[in-house]
């Protein structure tokens, strides 16, 4: 769920980020947001229904987790408000002042959520200080060490929230390649093959410093290789966008990105099993699948209808992507 | 100020706010419907029209709607740990459900809706119409489901770590409270939908402007609200207090500011309550009606708040009160307005009756208030439990998040709230400005594109 919710609803929040940049006049802007128009809300919904089965299978951890990081959460919250409102309201006057004021709150708040899902993820990796009482509440940050009392920002989570900004960017700019015509996708492209190198500099970057922050996480490699897939798939996926990119093959490009995303998370996850949240205090505080799910029973009803409710939900997607497939034209009417 | 007040009305006043938004756009999801259907029938543009231009309404109603539920679904998490512990393994299947089944349907063919008219031909676009219609009541429904839980627990037993698991997915979707309360919930934001576009039309006919979508909007305005609101007190009102009383004795007598238990108890139609000296001031009292409509026997003993502890008692008399007589007037008063309405439309008097269409006219807020109201009702009803008879509102709340946090996020949401709430009203304004007549060119979208 979240996976999917970081694919899709990234490319979105990819395009906010740069689409200042590719769209110059006012037509091309609209033209690059048009592109995300009829999906972006589709797949925000991933990230209600990822909630939402976090809660009903986990319920522990979902308390724990969303009291503990109760302030960064009222902000991204404020932040999809603010950004679900810049695209969905810009197009209802027609003003010079009004426009551009709701392209940079777009793009402000796409680039502040895509380092704050970063981060958060981060701040998964590292763990919270989780002791005795079973409940903790994090500050937004404290000394930026990574050790002891943390903050939600450290050098360590910083980092992950810029890389998740780059390689979002990156993901927005090759959307924007595969579905606008003319000028914007020219600079778009442009644009990707520098997010690109970016995006390589900090995923070096992170592999080299993971181990020092939470050891676990590469400790599950050695005794179970085929997990080594994911990291697979995702440096392959990597190395994908730069070739499709060149060659100009547009949707190849976007999809080698999607891999490279998914790799990147099931990486982590896979790593950190069966760890859901590790304490950086003391390891047996640490929540496991185990010892924050529901019963069984409560398992087994949740997937008896999640998997064919996701597989509805899919067709939908099918459909109204395909319903609304090929590159953006402006002539078409809108609401 | 102490933490669990806080997180109360933090998370009262995000839900009172969102709940502004769903229900016009479930009420209005059935009559766009309608509309659709009309068009297809009779191939009368107007129609087709008239739906295009409610759709613009519900876009941006749906949009406020949609970003003021994401906070709803994580406050769960942030401000009521303790509950969200106890009962996720319960509540978390009803609210990821939603998710699953209802926001994924409407919110993908509502952009089909929106931007597909011509790509996908009249059919399927009023297919597209009919799926954001389903999308959006199978929402409501599995949200009522969570609260009618919370309201009457059912289908659980002990998990792990203290906490509650499912023990019966059928008895969960069962439940006997959640027939009736979704019901009536459901019907109340036609009342709401039908009365705004009464409303709307009124406005149209009295500023002499736009006049067949006006004559058009209160035909289907009048005639739907006046169904909906009659379905409104009876049954599902009726059955929804009968419920009350079955279930949450002590909430009914406390609703009906009943103090003393008695046999063949009276019914308030004004009064108020004094908690303190446990009467009831300057009452009308109709006799021996609350046991009538409870019972079904004029004699009936009905218990009054003097047969239970009072640390059962809902812990907000007054407001209980009060917001449960605004919800019956209010709806008393639809019927009869409604009906009036009605007849003159049936006469062929009310299009050239301008004192009914000012009536009508004003009538549009006063849905949103009953509807507030009635949950105020259900939800301080409920309390002091937040599970009933399971779990304590004072237990359910994030230990871990202080009160001057929770003030600090209050506000923030009390200043974004209040600019979306200026941007929605701007934004409705402009719509029904342009009005829904077709604009002659090609439509906004090519005139600012030049
Ligand atoms: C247009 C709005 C509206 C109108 C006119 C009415 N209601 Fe209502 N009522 C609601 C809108 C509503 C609501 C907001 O939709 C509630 C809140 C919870 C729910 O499911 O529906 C509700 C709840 C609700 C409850 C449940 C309270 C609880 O759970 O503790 C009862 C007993 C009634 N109603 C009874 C009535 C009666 C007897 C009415 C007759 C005049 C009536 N309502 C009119
Ligand atoms: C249907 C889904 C809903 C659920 C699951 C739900 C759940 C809750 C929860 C968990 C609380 C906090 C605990 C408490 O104070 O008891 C609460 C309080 C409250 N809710 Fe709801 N709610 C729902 C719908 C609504 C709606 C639509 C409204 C109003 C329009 C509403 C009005 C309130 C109010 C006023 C309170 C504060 C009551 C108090 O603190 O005394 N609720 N609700
Ligand atoms: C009776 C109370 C409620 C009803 C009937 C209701 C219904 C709806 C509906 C129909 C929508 C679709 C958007 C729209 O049409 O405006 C919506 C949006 C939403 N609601 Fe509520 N809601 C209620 C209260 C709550 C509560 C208490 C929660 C918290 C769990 C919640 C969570 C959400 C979410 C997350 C969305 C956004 C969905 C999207 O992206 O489409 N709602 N709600």
């Amino acid at each position: 769920m979240i996976v999917t919710y970081a694919v899709l609803d990234g490319f979105d929040l990819g395009v906010g980020i740069v689409h200042l940049y590719v769209g110059r006049t006012e037509t091309e802007r609209r033209t690059v947001l048009r592109s995300v128009g009829p999906v972006w809300d589709g797949n925000e919904v991933w990230l209600i229904a990822g909630g939402g089965a976090l809660f009903f299978a986990f319920p522990k951890m979902y308390a724990l987790a969303f009291s503990g990081f109760y302030l960064p959460l009222i902000m991204v919250l404020w932040l999809l408000i603010l950004r679900g409102i810049s695209i969905e309201f810009r197009s209802h006057i027609e003003s010079v002042v009004w426009h551009p004021f709701w392209d940079v709150a777009f793009a402000g708040a796409s680039a502040m959520l895509a380092i704050f899902f970063g981060a958060a993820l981060g701040n998964i990796v590292r763990g919270v200080p989780l002791g005795g009482s079973g409940y903790f509440f994090l500050p937004l940050f404290t000394d930026f060490t990574t050790g002891g009392r943390v903050g939600i920002l450290d050098w360590f989570t910083i980092l992950m929230g810029l890389s998740s900004l780059v390689a979002l960017a990156l993901h927005g700019a090759l959307w924007v390649t595969l579905k606008t015509p003319g000028e914007p996708r020219e600079r778009a492209r442009h644009l990707a093959g520098h997010l690109w190198w970016a995006t390589l500099v900090m995923t070096v970057a992170l592999l080299a410093v993971v181990p020092l922050v939470q050891p676990h996480l590469g400790a599950r490699f050695p005794d179970e290789p085929w997990g080594v897939i994911f990291p697979v798939i995702a440096a392959a996926g990597l190395f994908a966008i730069r070739w499709f990119n060149r060659m100009g093959r547009a949707r190849d490009a976007f999809l080698a990105s999607c891999a490279y995303i998914a790799g990147m998370l099931f990486s982590v996850a896979f790593g950190l099993y069966p760890y859901v949240l590790p304490s950086n205090l003391n390891t047996a505080a640490s929540l496991t699948i185990y010892n924050s799910s529901t019963t069984a029973y409560g398992l087994e009803v949740g997937l008896a209808w999640f998997i064919p409710g996701i597989l509805l939900a899919i067709g939908y997607f099918i459909f109204v992507y395909r319903s609304f497939a090929g590159e953006v034209r402006l002539d078409e009417e809108g609401y | 100020m102490e933490a669990l007040t806080v997180h109360r009305i933090q998370f009262a006043f995000t839900v009172v706010f969102h709940y502004l938004f769903p229900q016009l756009t479930m009420g209005l999801a059935l009559l766009i419907v309608a509309m659709k259907t009309l068009a297809l029938r009779t191939g009368d543009e107007h129609y087709n029209h008239a739906a295009r231009f409610w759709a613009r309404i519900f876009a941006i109603n749906f949009a406020i709607g949609v970003v003021t539920g994401i906070p709803m679904e994580f406050q769960f998490g942030t401000n009521w740990a303790g509950f969200s512990r106890y009962s996720g393994g319960i509540i978390g299947q009803t609210l990821a459900m939603e998710g699953v089944f209802s926001f994924f349907l409407e919110s993908s063919f509502l952009g089909a809706f929106l931007f597909g008219e011509k790509r996908l031909g009249p059919r399927l676009h009023w297919l597209a119409a009919f799926l954001v219609f389903l999308g959006s009541w199978l929402s409501g429904f599995f949200i009522i489901a969570t609260n009618a839980w919370m309201q009457h627990p059912v289908a659980y037993q002990s998990g792990p770590n203290g906490a509650l698991a499912l023990k019966s997915f059928w008895e969960l979707l069962l439940n006997p409270w959640l027939g009736w309360q979704y019901l009536h919930n459901m019907i109340a934001s036609v009342v709401t939908a039908s009365v705004v576009m009464a409303a709307l039309g009124a406005f149209y006919l009295l500023a002499s402007r736009d006049q067949d979508y006006g004559r058009l909007f209160i035909r289907i305005g009048v005639t739907a609200g006046l169904i909906a609101s009659a379905l409104l007190i009876f049954p599902t009102g009726d059955e929804q207090g009968r419920n009350v009383a079955y279930y949450q004795p002590v909430t009914l007598a406390a609703m009906e500011g009943l103090f003393r238990s008695a046999a063949g108890a009276p019914l308030a139609i004004i009064g108020q309550p004094d908690v303190q000296a446990e009467t009831l001031d300057n009452p009308i009292l109709v006799p021996r009606a609350l046991s009538f409509l409870t019972y079904r026997r004029w004699m009936a003993e009905v218990r009054g708040l003097d047969a239970f502890p009072r640390d059962t008692w809902p812990d907000n008399i007054p407001l209980l009160y009060y917001s449960y007589h605004i919800m019956v007037g209010l709806g008393t008063i639809f019927v009869a307005v409604l009906a009036l309405a009605g007849f003159l439309l049936w006469r062929g008097r009310l299009y050239d009756t301008p004192l009914m269409l000012w009536v009508l006219m004003l009538l549009a807020p006063f849905p949103y208030i009953a509807t507030t109201a009635g949950w105020m009702t259900a939800e301080l009803g409920r309390q002091p439990w937040l599970v009933y008879g399971l779990l304590r509102t004072a237990e359910g709340s994030s230990v871990a998040v202080s009160s001057g946090n929770v003030i600090f996020t209050l506000l923030g949401f009390a200043g974004i709230y209040s600019v979306l709430a200026v941007l929605f009203l701007f934004l409705v304004y402009l719509e029904v400005e342009r009005g829904p007549e077709p604009e002659t060119q090609a439509g906004p979208q090519a005139q600012t594109a030049a």
